[in-house]
């Protein structure tokens, strides 16, 4: 086990763009971080960066005590697990999962003890002597994981794992993955562009935007105050509704007029001029007065509805979520939308978020 | 009023059944022609081998020995001393086919893995010598081997083939195939480049390998020209070349060398036969 310090990281490719544009970030000795962001944010370059699979332009890499840029990936005390599995497809399962340590030169009946103890916490004991090409995708993530733990490393680092797995095996593997690290113990870095996986499986998540982290805190925290635009666009599904609306100081609250004309007062936000206000689809519903809207659809999901709602002027329509014991309107029916104004978020024309005092009204 | 019927479900499915047989025919008497072109030559060589008796150059030729018998076989045998020739071809194929497997696959890795500037000027360069035949080579080829003092051993005969540019770019082509996440996942797990070329990409690359391995053999069993002209000692003669003995100043017996030629290419033809599904696929993923 070890923690982890980036210090300003930065990649830039030979006659190519940076991509990683100065990273700072701790992850303590034993946590699940997360790394999170679209494609091509940077988070994969990054992990491959700790990995020691990609060189450091600039900034420092520490695993523990040590200062790894220049150490080779085997001496890092890091173990990967790769998104296509990266199994040997010559290979057995046991070779497999035995490559590594038969390379670091550890007797046979060592090699034996750990790839049995690897086995039987992944319960992959009876697959030992298949070839990977007769495994499932499911075994094989677990052969993967198998061959990551038996180094026993300080730091294990998953890149997009559970991406070629299907929906339900996916779930599956997620839970196994988290009981995975409370029984380890260990510190690993998750990389995902699925923020279910994100929000489910780490103890805190960095954000990845354009080569640059957004925000780092633990899941909750990042949904419910979100740094910037972007972390409150990425995060939660649907996505954060955003409104443009113009907003002036009134005593300890701040008065926003929305598109439509409707004045909103926001307790604790001291704010003025052009700014975005967000609204979770939770906290949207269906009232008497408020906001016009005209229904466009509606998603029934079981155990929700997801209602999109179109107010006049507005490009993008509204996401309102519903329990599914709600009466949603019918598409095409006009329809009021109220906002719960102690929710709301308000973001300032550079996109950072304008902080909300405690309020008690 | 007369209404135009759409045409029976089953009938459509029978016109389109004929057409498959119809094209499935074309498709069958053009390989058989192809085949029976290809083939024949070696049949030929086999019925007047086997023939005992008749007219060899008889026109329509025969197609079936006269007087079938091996007369012609033991006649080679008595000859020439066909063991020595065989072991000569023997350590000939067998010293090209090890030297080409590790040049081409040791020259083809850097080319398909590792970064260095000019990487496309020297496979460039590789690839080019493929324009020139063989045959251009030899003159200069010679000239090194002599100075070299290989004249006259096996060594001058296999050496300048070893590094073919067909063998490279097999090579580099089944490298460039293996996953980067397969070598990412070995640099993890502590291979060096060594240890990741030796337990990684080689297994890998075997269907290539293999390929490789029975055109080199083919080509190595059958060269006529570069051991005649590097070897001076008879008893250092392959196959291929001994074979020649056969066919005297004074002499010219057309069955015994056809028996001869038989015997020089039936060892490679049952090598080929068992072999050919690995050839295929090397090749498969060599241009796929």
């Amino acid at each position: 086990m070890a923690e982890l310090k980036l210090k300003q990281i930065k990649k830039t490719y030979d006659e190519g763009p940076t991509v990683i544009h100065g990273v700072d970030l701790d992850i303590r000795d034993g946590e699940f971080m997360v790394f999170v962001g679209p494609s091509g944010c940077g988070k994969s370059t990054m992990m491959r960066m700790i990995a020691g699979l990609e060189d450091i332009s600039a900034g420092e890499v520490w695993i523990g005590d040590t200062l790894a840029n220049d150490v080779p990936p085997a001496k890092r005390g890091v173990a990967m697990v790769f998104q296509s599995y990266a199994l040997y497809p010559h290979m057995t399962v046991r070779e497999n999962m035995a490559f590594g340590l038969k390379l670091a030169g550890k007797s046979k009946q060592e090699i034996n003890e750990a790839v049995t103890r690897a086995s039987d916490i992944l319960q992959i004991g009876h697959l030992l002597e298949r070839k990977p090409k007769a495994l499932s995708g499911g075994q094989r993530q677990r052969v993967a994981i198998g061959r990551a733990i038996v180094r026993k490393p300080d730091v294990f680092l998953f890149d997009e794992p559970l991406s070629n797995l299907d929906a339900a095996l996916r779930v599956q593997m997620r839970i196994e993955l988290t009981r995975l690290h409370q029984d380890l113990g260990s510190t690993m870095i998750y990389v995902t562009h699925d923020q279910v996986e994100a929000m489910t499986m780490g103890d805190r998540i960095a954000v990845f935007n354009a080569g640059r982290i957004e925000q780092v805190g633990t899941p909750l925290a990042l949904y419910q105050h979100p740094a910037n635009l972007f972390v409150a666009g990425f995060l939660g599904s649907p996505k954060m509704n955003f409104l443009p609306v113009s907003a002036s100081i009134f005593g300890h609250s701040t008065s926003i007029r929305l598109p439509g004309g409707e004045l909103l007062t926001l307790p604790g936000a001291r704010a003025e001029g052009e700014l975005t206000l967000g609204i979770r689809a939770e906290h949207l519903r269906f009232a008497e007065h408020g906001v016009p809207v005209t229904v466009e659809l509606v998603e029934h999901l079981g155990d929700v509805q997801i209602v999109y709602a179109r107010a006049a002027g507005q490009s993008e329509p509204l996401a309102v979520k519903l329990g599914s014991d709600s009466t949603a309107p019918a598409s095409g029916s006009r329809a009021w939308l109220a906002i719960d104004t102690a929710q709301c978020h308000l973001f300032g024309p550079d996109g950072q978020a304008i902080r909300r005092t405690e309020h008690t009204f | 009023m007369e209404k135009t019927l759409p045409m029976p479900r089953a009938a459509t499915a029978k016109k389109i059944n004929m057409n498959k047989l119809a094209n499935r025919t074309l498709h069958y008497l053009v390989l058989t022609l192809l085949a029976v072109i290809t083939v024949y030559p070696f049949w030929w060589t086999l019925v007047t081998a086997l023939s005992t008796s008749g007219d060899v150059f008889t026109y329509p030729p025969r197609m079936w020995p006269e007087n079938p018998g091996l007369d012609n076989f033991v006649e080679v045998f008595q000859t020439i001393d066909v063991i020595a020739f065989y072991k000569n071809s023997i350590i000939i194929s067998v010293l090209t086919v090890a030297g080409t497997l590790v040049v081409c696959s040791m020259a083809a890795y850097p080319l398909a893995r590792m970064q260095f500037p000019g990487r496309n000027i020297v496979f460039g360069a590789i690839l080019a010598t493929m324009i020139l035949p063989s045959e251009v080579n030899f003159l200069v080829n010679f000239i090194t081997v002599s100075k070299l003092g290989m004249g006259d051993t096996y060594t001058g005969v296999v050496l300048p083939g070893l590094a073919g540019a067909v063998g490279i770019f097999l090579m580099k082509q089944a490298f460039e195939a293996v996953p980067n996440d397969l070598v990412d996942a070995a640099r993890v797990d502590g291979a060096t480049e060594w240890q990741i070329f030796w337990h990684i990409m080689l297994p890998l690359a075997r269907p290539a390998l293999a390929a490789l391995t029975i055109l080199t053999l083919v080509a190595a069993w059958n060269q006529y020209i570069w051991p005649s002209i590097v070897m001076a000692s008879p008893d250092k003669f392959p196959l291929s070349v001994g074979v020649l003995y056969l066919s005297g100043a004074f002499s010219f017996k057309i069955r015994v060398v056809a028996a001869g030629a038989v015997l020089t290419v039936l060892p490679i033809l049952m090598v080929f036969l068992f072999t050919q599904r690995y050839f295929l696929r090397g090749f498969d993923g060599a241009v796929k």
